[in-house]
């Protein structure tokens, strides 16, 4: 463990405090800026500053080299303070070519630092990001403090000790570059150090340059005329309590794997590969020490069919997928929801329709999983907020599962499950158990689609004695499960599964209202939280009656819903759609409602939403 | 499984709803026989699982007295892999029909076939979509005239042995649903192999496809038109009179009264190398007989132990996992 002070090594330059930092690495999907992003958002964390980061690359793995296409980015903002998104303007952007400079320059604040690799702006490389001039030379960047830095040769200078290729040495300049940033920062190198060692365990000779090339980045800030002074990003004033950097989607796994322990049931996941989602499926393949069995199926029907069957025989069932593999998984999904049955389905949105943006975010699915699928077809659905609450999430999504024998649907997004923050390890004694209870023969006839007042009905597991039962997608008779086909029965079964969903807003609290009873409301679900609640607070600040409430559940709808909406004169919905929540409480509420709506693939700027919470508010 | 089993009867795997599939229809011989093997298998009725997917054959489950599911078209194969990855203990059976498996559900047929997970597939092959009323089926002749077909059929048919067979399928066997002797056999020959077990019944469909097999079944052709596998045996047929040899790579009947019988293809079953299936999959009507019986037995080891045996090899390394490491693994730091 380490403390949240360790500073390694000490500069000899004057170090200039500041509240927060946002600070973008770009450069070529091949150059490594994702795991420089890692390394720079887990080393912030462990100096005990709120991060959250906004990962950005192309859906190609190797899109040619230099290319404007083939930019990957990484964005992190460190704070002091308490923070809820990567923040918008730039303090500091790396830049390791030119089509990484110019894809990301308008994002640049004025006057903030810009960090070039000068060694790569060579005639062929403007050519390859399609520049007639090299913006080094001109004075188009003259808005900001330049600082050329010719990365690439000293990189090859620092790491020729250990005589490996020029290919092998050029691979190391994102920690040369990594080296500058944790400089500039005043960083702890120590936490990389060890990662290079364990990354590269076997290859020492790579791990050696990789070292060299981290420490020679530091002495150049060290040494160089072209900073004074460093940027000091105090700790924030974080609960007590120990703390990790988690992404959303290895939230997700590890409550799933909470969940599995807290109710005593091994699990189970069915899952097909697919950007963003594939994360979960890899993290859980990895805790079969927790008896953890994950199925990699041949395709998204297999995956959630083989959910279905483990629920069937009393694991917690789980699937993972994106928007294309949810379409594909629909009948299946209405099979479990007729046999009721508890799994969960967990959605990690991406920008659609079809194939769409695969390594982008969208919040588009939303009346998917509320209504895509054929027939009367209700089903519960949780939305995760941020990276962190992907955990809760789960649990949540599990007790409801089992309490009302349902599939349930989790809603995320590629922000969320890329974007990682710091978390608060919760205490495993705080953790309430989730208790399931399956049936056992009694001297009276086992009635498979009886129910209790929750109107959830029994789970009989396979290998039961006495109570030896069929379940099937045709519609089923009351109480016996059979097959029927009268019409009075039909009308009781689908009213009866549209009423047990509609329970679960007994379970699942009050939606809470951040700010006043009055005036403006924003209100949101899904990934964009974090923006808004920046932007409403901002705006109160300023003097604005205007208050944020943000909805986990999004079906049933929190009970208390219509009368917040009844309090205040005006409502904005911001959405990454084009207006689906809003379609949804316009039809349910009947009140006027004002969305905010963007689908460019990217998640809302705070001053987005600052400007149109502005333009109502006058 | 339990380990005094009470002794079961046929009639106790029935369930108490009426069947309802048409008079004369062949699933009635099999649903017959089915109950007349389980209860030689000493596995209990709660421990039997009947997954079906859609379509005639499909109602299977409903009518027995074990644990079931009527999933969704095609699928059945998937629902059976998670569950009997999940409960090793449970005996699973997948009632399918040549629609359900080698159309929309080919890909499955194919994956659970390959990973071997130890279940039972039965494939009830009328060539004909019969619940929704009479349209061609994947194993349909080419020109086989339908309601969808009023041309005759242009689609080369597949023949499920073979695709079991190239999908590496660790047992493989055909019976004749009116043949209950046989069928009898296959079926316990199926539920005791470990791996996945496919048999394909070649089952009349007395409405849409009446006599498809015919040429099988009745007294007059049979004999001429049914090679019975037997492992170790010649591949004799005809009431003795014919055999298969091999020319080359290719199969010929001969007549015995001028080849000696150890001049003829000899079955063998556990051949790791799975061409002799294959070859013997090939023997179609009206050409050659047809091969009922096994086509294949060999052992693999299962998905549904390979998942287990990872899952118990972790747990044996790094020890039953806790929470608390859980949460910590990774940099932690401690705000006071």
């Amino acid at each position: 463990m380490i403390s949240a002070t360790d500073q390694f090594p000490p500069t000899n330059k004057p170090a200039e405090s500041v509240n927060g930092v946002t600070v973008r690495l770009a450069g070529d999907s091949g150059d490594g800026m994702q795991l420089l992003g890692t390394q720079l958002t887990n080393t912030s964390a462990l100096s005990g500053n709120d991060v959250a980061t906004f990962p950005d690359f192309p859906a190609e793995i190797r899109a040619p080299r230099g290319t404007r296409a083939g930019v990957s980015g990484f964005q992190v903002q460190f704070s002091a303070e308490e923070i809820f998104t990567p923040g918008d303007g730039l303090d500091a952007l790396i830049t390791m070519n030119p089509a990484a400079l110019v894809t990301n320059i308008e994002d640049l604040k004025p006057g903030g630092i810009l960090i070039v690799n000068s060694d790569s702006f060579a005639s062929k490389d403007l050519k390859l990001a399609k520049l007639e001039e090299n913006p080094l030379d001109g004075d188009s960047l003259n808005g900001y403090r330049l600082i050329e830095v010719p990365m690439t040769q000293l990189t090859r200078t620092a790491v020729a000790e250990t005589k490996i290729s020029v290919k092998l040495a050029d691979r190391c300049k994102n920690f040369f570059a990594m080296g500058l940033v944790f400089w500039l920062y005043g960083r702890d190198v120590e936490p990389t150090l060890r990662f290079i060692d364990a990354k590269f365990r076997g290859k020492e000779d790579v791990a050696l340059a990789n070292r060299l090339a981290l420490m020679a980045g530091w002495n150049y800030g060290e040494t160089t005329e072209d900073f004074a002074s460093t940027y000091q990003v105090p700790a924030a004033d974080l609960e007590p309590g120990t703390y990790r950097n988690i992404m959303g989607n290895q939230a997700l796994a590890l409550g799933l794997v909470t969940a599995s322990q807290i109710s005593n049931k091994p699990l189970f996941l069915g899952s097909y590969p697919i950007t963003p989602a594939s994360d979960v499926l890899h993290e859980l393949s990895k805790y079969k020490q927790y008896g953890v069995r994950t199925f990699q199926a041949e395709d998204e029907i297999a995956a959630v069919c083989s959910t279905i069957g483990a629920a069937f025989g009393g694991s917690m069932a789980v699937t993972t997928s994106s928007g294309p593999g949810i379409a594909l998984k629909g009948e299946g999904i209405g099979l479990g929801l007729i046999l009721e049955l508890p799994f969960i389905i967990i959605d990690v949105q991406r920008g659609g329709p079809s194939t769409g943006l695969p390594t982008k975010t969208e919040q588009a699915d939303l009346l998917m999983v509320m209504h895509g699928r054929n027939g009367e077809s209700p089903l519960p659905i949780i939305a995760a907020s941020s990276p962190a609450d992907c955990f809760n999430v789960a649990l949540e999504a599990w007790r409801v599962a089992t309490q009302f024998m349902t599939p349930v649907f989790i809603l995320s997004d590629g922000y969320i499950a890329n974007g990682a923050e710091p978390w608060k390890l919760p205490e495993v004694d705080s953790l309430e158990p989730i208790e399931i209870n399956h049936p056992e023969a009694t001297d009276s006839p086992f009635l498979p689609y009886s129910r209790n007042k929750q109107l959830a009905r029994p789970w009989a597991v396979p290998g039961t004695p006495g109570l030896m039962h069929r379940v099937g997608g045709l519609e089923k008779e009351d109480g016996t499960g059979n097959v029927s086909y009268d019409p009075q029965n039909h009308q009781h079964m689908v009213e009866t599964r549209a009423r047990k969903v509609q329970k679960v807003a007994e379970v699942i609290g009050d939606l809470e209202v951040d700010g006043p009873d009055t005036g403006l409301l924003v209100l949101s679900w899904g990934g964009t939280h974090g923006a808004c609640r920046t932007a409403v607070r901002t705006c109160r600040q300023a003097g604005h009656s205007v208050a944020h409430a943000h909805m986990r559940w999004i079906n049933p709808f929190p009970k208390n819903l219509g009368q917040i909406l009844k309090r205040y004169d005006q409502i904005l919905i911001p959405e990454l759609n084009t207006g689906q929540l809003k379609m949804i409480i316009k039809s349910e509420f009947l009140i006027d409602v004002e969305g905010l709506n963007k689908v460019q693939g990217k998640p809302f700027a705070v001053t987005e939403i600052i400007e149109k919470i502005k333009s109502m508010a006058t | 499984m339990s380990t005094d089993l009470p002794v079961l009867k046929p009639a106790d795997f029935a369930s108490d709803q009426d069947v309802r599939w048409c008079p004369g229809c062949g699933d009635y011989s099999i649903l017959a026989q089915m109950k007349k093997v389980l209860p030689d298998l000493n596995v209990a009725l709660e421990d039997t699982v009947f997954i079906s997917g859609i379509g005639c054959s499909s109602r299977f489950p409903y009518y027995m007295n074990t644990y079931g599911m009527h999933s969704i078209h095609g699928r059945a194969p998937a629902f059976a892999t998670g569950l009997k990855s999940t409960r090793p203990d449970l005996s699973v059976w997948v009632i399918t029909g040549d629609g359900d498996a080698l159309s929309i559900g080919g890909n499955h047929l194919m994956h659970a076939i390959r990973r071997n997970i130890d279940i039972n597939i039965i494939l009830f092959n009328n060539s004909i979509y019969g619940l929704t009323k009479g349209q061609y089926s994947p194993t349909s002749k080419v020109g086989h005239v339908t309601k969808s077909t009023p041309h005759g059929s242009i689609d080369q048919p597949l023949n499920p042995i073979s695709v079991a067979v190239a999908a590496e399928a660790t047992f493989v066997a055909r019976s004749i649903d009116v043949n209950a002797k046989h069928l009898i056999k296959t079926l316990k020959r199926a539920a005791a192999h470990k791996g996945t077990s496919f048999v394909e019944v070649y089952q009349n469909c007395n409405v849409f496809n009446d006599g498809v097999w015919d040429y099988m079944k009745d007294k007059a052709t049979k004999a001429d038109n049914v090679l019975e596998l037997e492992d170790g045996k010649p591949m004799v047929f005809g009431d003795g009179e014919k055999g298969i040899r091999l020319n080359g790579a290719t199969p010929e009947v001969v007549s015995l009264s001028n080849v000696p019988v150890d001049d003829l293809l000899f079955h063998n079953e556990t051949l790791a190398d799975p061409q002799l299936a294959f070859l013997l999959s090939r023997l179609r009507y009206p050409d050659f007989p047809e091969p009922i019986g096994v086509f294949r037995d060999v052992q693999r080891p299962t998905y549904d132990q390979e998942i287990n045996r990872q899952v118990a090899e972790v747990k044996e390394q790094k020890g039953e996992g806790t929470l608390k490491d859980l949460f910590a693994s990774g940099d932690t730091w401690t705000v006071e």
